[in-house]
């Protein structure tokens, strides 16, 4: 029982962290072009090509 | 990167400052300068694409940033600047031709976000309450127990609150009309199901139902949001279509200055310049100049209609070989379109009035429903005389009856359907589309642009001399009218090279070979001399005499004899309603096997056939494309359109099919059908659950446990049966046909 008073916080915490990310990272519009996102990390950054 | 486009040469751009100034007007002010215009580019595909129009658009000098986004084919430009950029002409030099995108209509879904965000919420409370649940069903404590009803409550009042309200707020919406709908019992039983698990948790009771209020949210949320998701995704295809309608037109003041303006600011007696190839923006009459009008998106009419100084056109006909002046008769809002979009709102009405299958089934489940969980509760008072005893079990008997099932069985089947149909390039807008569509025995097609491209093809080119075919398409190639790109498409590109080409308007193309003098064009302008000009005719002559005659039909559409063929074996009957002459219509009437045919009609006339097929009790698909089939298309009990279609048309129809084979109307009839068919399943799987769980309910043995262990498994089977959908696999068509619809290419085409 005591192992419980502060493990269910806990697993609760961090589902409600995982929640929030998911919301956070909804809002700010990651989910918009997830097709794109997937073909974009073929590509260079312009900095990082070689000269 | 073998699917990308390679660079090509533009030629025949449109007027680049009116072009220009229509990016303007179709732009959105960010604040500080800063404008953004959207573009959908449909020829987008993979990473090499996304990294040539960004580095290619960015290289502009007004552009300040680009994004692609490749889900939706859609390019986003912010730029400064008092003149726009020329982004549609770098797209096309490119090698992805692109067109406007309505700024409006790009803003973000709200409706999707918000179902995502109840979802998510759901799906967190819902599980962490059944992980606490399953200790409690598993033999916790009393101590524990207790703290976890507690804990459990916790979370479930936000889940109720926040993720419930989207079937609370349907739920009272119909209440207060009077009328009910699946999300009534649904709402009753989660609130039930919640107030008696408080009570029982302050109680200390052994027993809470917040798992089961939860996951129900859940379940049917997930269906919910798939629901909107996909219809969602199908209509931003159909939005993604190029707009056929002009936003502005080119005026001409009194002192021989051009200025662009927007299509409402133009009012009658303004002059408007008009080149070929633009459409004509408002009713008006030709004031300068000689062309002609290609009326098959206006009127169904499949020739090209001639105009001099004197005729009067109509707003959304094409402008073909010349130059025009007009003189605007009426303002945009009163013109042809204008007139058509007050047909539409007449005709609908068939539609608003059907009421879709699950609410239906809701109308005759919650009597029923509620009506046994109350003679339950009055039989256990009477009874034991217990009143907790009785609530708990009536508020059983309404989580057990499970509109879980009921809920899911609906949107998971159409979510399952549009995503074939989606797959055989047929947007589907909304759910009901696909129950209507599943009840019609008539079709009703519209003939220019539906049945055939509106385009016409040259009759037998065999029987013309190679050579001369050569030289005739050669000389063809320089002009954008129908019938030279009719017979340009017949003869491979020549080496000829041609001297001093000049295009007359309404007449003909001439040009010089070899010390020749060749016109190519109607028969009166090109023999001069000749005494048989029989009936004009399109003809090449060399030096004033005849060299040979074209003739011309119209194009089917790909599979269009197959479409209908299928149509009638599977029992449905055909119309043809067409604006065109009877003389036109009737050779394609014989060539497809259509009985019923209906030529010259006026929109009014289409809407008023359908009107008395609807009188004799048939339920009618409208298949069309033009202004003049928007009404039909609203009024029809469904309708479907290509993509060519016009824009009203578009947005009238329930179905858009990017392919050009028409065999997309039986391939959406057939899966509309079999989805109906798995719905009728899916309802008979959860009557019958609903029967064998009934007993149990009534008698007091449902715990917590069982609820839980019901409501998943229900879910479960109707999922997988609505799963079983094939009947777009079945009756899909093997491969698009290669020729991409009047420059459109399907959003949701995977790449070759």
């Amino acid at each position: 029982m005591s192992s419980l008073v502060f493990l269910i916080p806990l697993a609760l915490l961090l589902g409600g962290a995982a929640l929030t990310a998911f919301l956070w990272s909804l809002r700010s519009g990651q989910y918009d072009d997830l097709d794109g996102a997937a073909e974009r990390i073929l590509l260079d950054d312009e900095k990082d090509r070689k000269p | 990167m073998s699917c990308c486009a390679p660079p090509m040469a533009l030629d025949g751009a449109p007027d680049p400052s009116a072009a220009q100034q229509e990016i303007h007007l179709a732009s959105r002010d960010l604040g500080n300068g800063l404008r953004q215009s959207d573009l959908a580019v449909p020829g987008l595909h993979c990473a090499a694409c996304i990294r040539a129009v960004e580095t290619g658009l960015a290289r502009l000098p007004e552009v300040e940033l680009v994004r692609v986004n490749l889900s939706t084919r859609r390019v986003a430009v912010q730029w400064r600047g008092s003149a726009a950029p020329e982004l549609l002409t770098a797209l096309a030099q490119l090698g992805y031709p692109g067109h406007l995108f309505e700024s409006e209509a790009q803003e973000k879904d709200p409706e999707s976000d918000r179902l995502i965000r109840a979802l998510a919420v759901a799906g967190f409370c819902a599980m962490n309450i059944m992980l606490l649940s399953v200790s409690v069903w598993s033999g916790a404590e009393p101590e524990t127990r207790r703290a976890f009803h507690w804990i459990s409550g916790a979370l479930a009042l936000p889940c109720l609150i926040y993720s419930g309200r989207i079937f609370f707020a349907s739920a009272w919406a119909v209440l207060r009309r009077g009328r009910t709908n699946m999300d009534v019992p649904i709402s009753i039983g989660i609130c039930l199901a919640f107030a008696l698990s408080l009570y029982d948790t302050i109680h200390d009771g052994p027993h809470a139902y917040f798992d089961a209020a939860t996951s129900l949210i859940f379940f049917l949320l997930i269906g919910r949001t798939l629901d909107h998701l996909m219809h969602e995704k199908a209509r931003a295809a159909v939005r993604g279509l190029m707009r056929l309608a002009p936003r502005g037109a080119t005026v001409l003041d009194a002192d021989g200055s051009r200025t662009y303006l927007p299509l409402a600011d133009v009012a009658p007696g303004m002059r408007i310049a008009l080149t070929a190839g633009e459409r004509v923006p408002v009713d008006g009459v030709v004031e300068e100049g000689a062309s002609e009008l290609d009326c098959a998106i206006a009127t169904g009419e499949s020739a090209p209609r001639p105009v001099s100084p004197g005729t009067a056109v109509q707003a959304g006909t094409l402008n073909l070989s010349g130059p025009l002046t007009i003189v605007a008769t009426a303002k945009a809002e009163s013109s042809f379109l204008a007139e058509m979009v007050r047909l539409m709102e007449a005709a609908e009405g068939g539609r608003a009035r059907y009421r879709r299958i699950a609410d239906r089934a809701a109308a005759l489940y919650s009597p029923v429903v509620h009506a046994t969980a109350l003679l339950a509760f009055l039989g256990w008072i009477a009874a034991v005389g217990d009143w907790h005893r009785a609530i708990t079990i009536a508020i059983a008997v309404l989580i057990i009856t499970c509109p879980c099932a009921l809920g899911l069985a609906v949107p998971i089947v159409q979510v399952v359907a549009s995503r074939r149909l989606f797959e055989a390039g047929i947007m589907v807008k909304d759910g009901s589309a696909i129950e209507r569509i599943a009840e019609i025995d008539t079709v009703a097609f519209d003939k220019t642009g539906t049945l055939t491209y509106g385009q016409p093809q040259l009759v037998d080119p065999a029987s013309i001399s190679a050579a001369d075919l050569a030289i005739a398409a050669s000389i063809a190639r320089r002009s954008s009218h129908p019938l030279s790109r009719a017979i340009a498409a017949a003869a491979p590109e020549g080496g000829l090279t041609l001297a001093d080409i000049r295009e007359h308007p309404g007449l003909g193309v001439e040009a010089e070979l070899d010390g020749h003098r060749y016109r190519l064009g109607r028969a009166e302008w090109a023999l001069p001399d000749a005494a048989d000009t029989q009936a004009g005719g399109t003809v090449l002559s060399r030096d004033g005499s005849l060299v040979t005659r074209f003739s011309f039909a119209e194009t089917l559409r790909p599979q269009a004899r197959a479409a209908i063929d299928a149509l009638h074996a599977r029992g449905f009957a055909t119309v043809l309603l067409s604006g065109d002459r009877l003389a036109a219509v009737e050779p394609i009437a014989a060539r497809l096997g259509i009985e019923s045919v209906s030529a010259g009609l006026l929109p009014v006339g289409k809407v008023e056939r359908l009107a008395a097929l609807a009188a004799e009790g048939r339920k009618v698909l409208m298949v069309g494309d033009g202004l003049n089939d928007a009404p039909a298309l609203a009024a029809a009990h469904a309708s479907m359109a290509p993509a060519s279609a016009a824009d009203i048309g578009r947005n009238a129809a329930d179905f858009v099919f990017l392919h050009d084979g028409l065999d997309a109307v039986p391939t959406a009839v057939a899966v509309a059908r079999a989805a109906g068919r798995l719905v009728r399943q899916n309802f008979a799987l959860a009557i019958i659950y609903n029967a064998l769980a009934l007993p149990v309910a009534i008698a007091g043995y449902v715990t917590p446990l069982v609820a839980a262990l019901a409501m998943s498994l229900s879910s479960i089977l109707v999922v997988a049966n609505a799963l079983r959908l094939d009947g777009g696999r079945a009756a899909a068509p093997a491969k698009p046909s290669p020729r991409p619809a009047r420059g459109l290419a399907p959003a949701g085409q995977p790449s070759p």
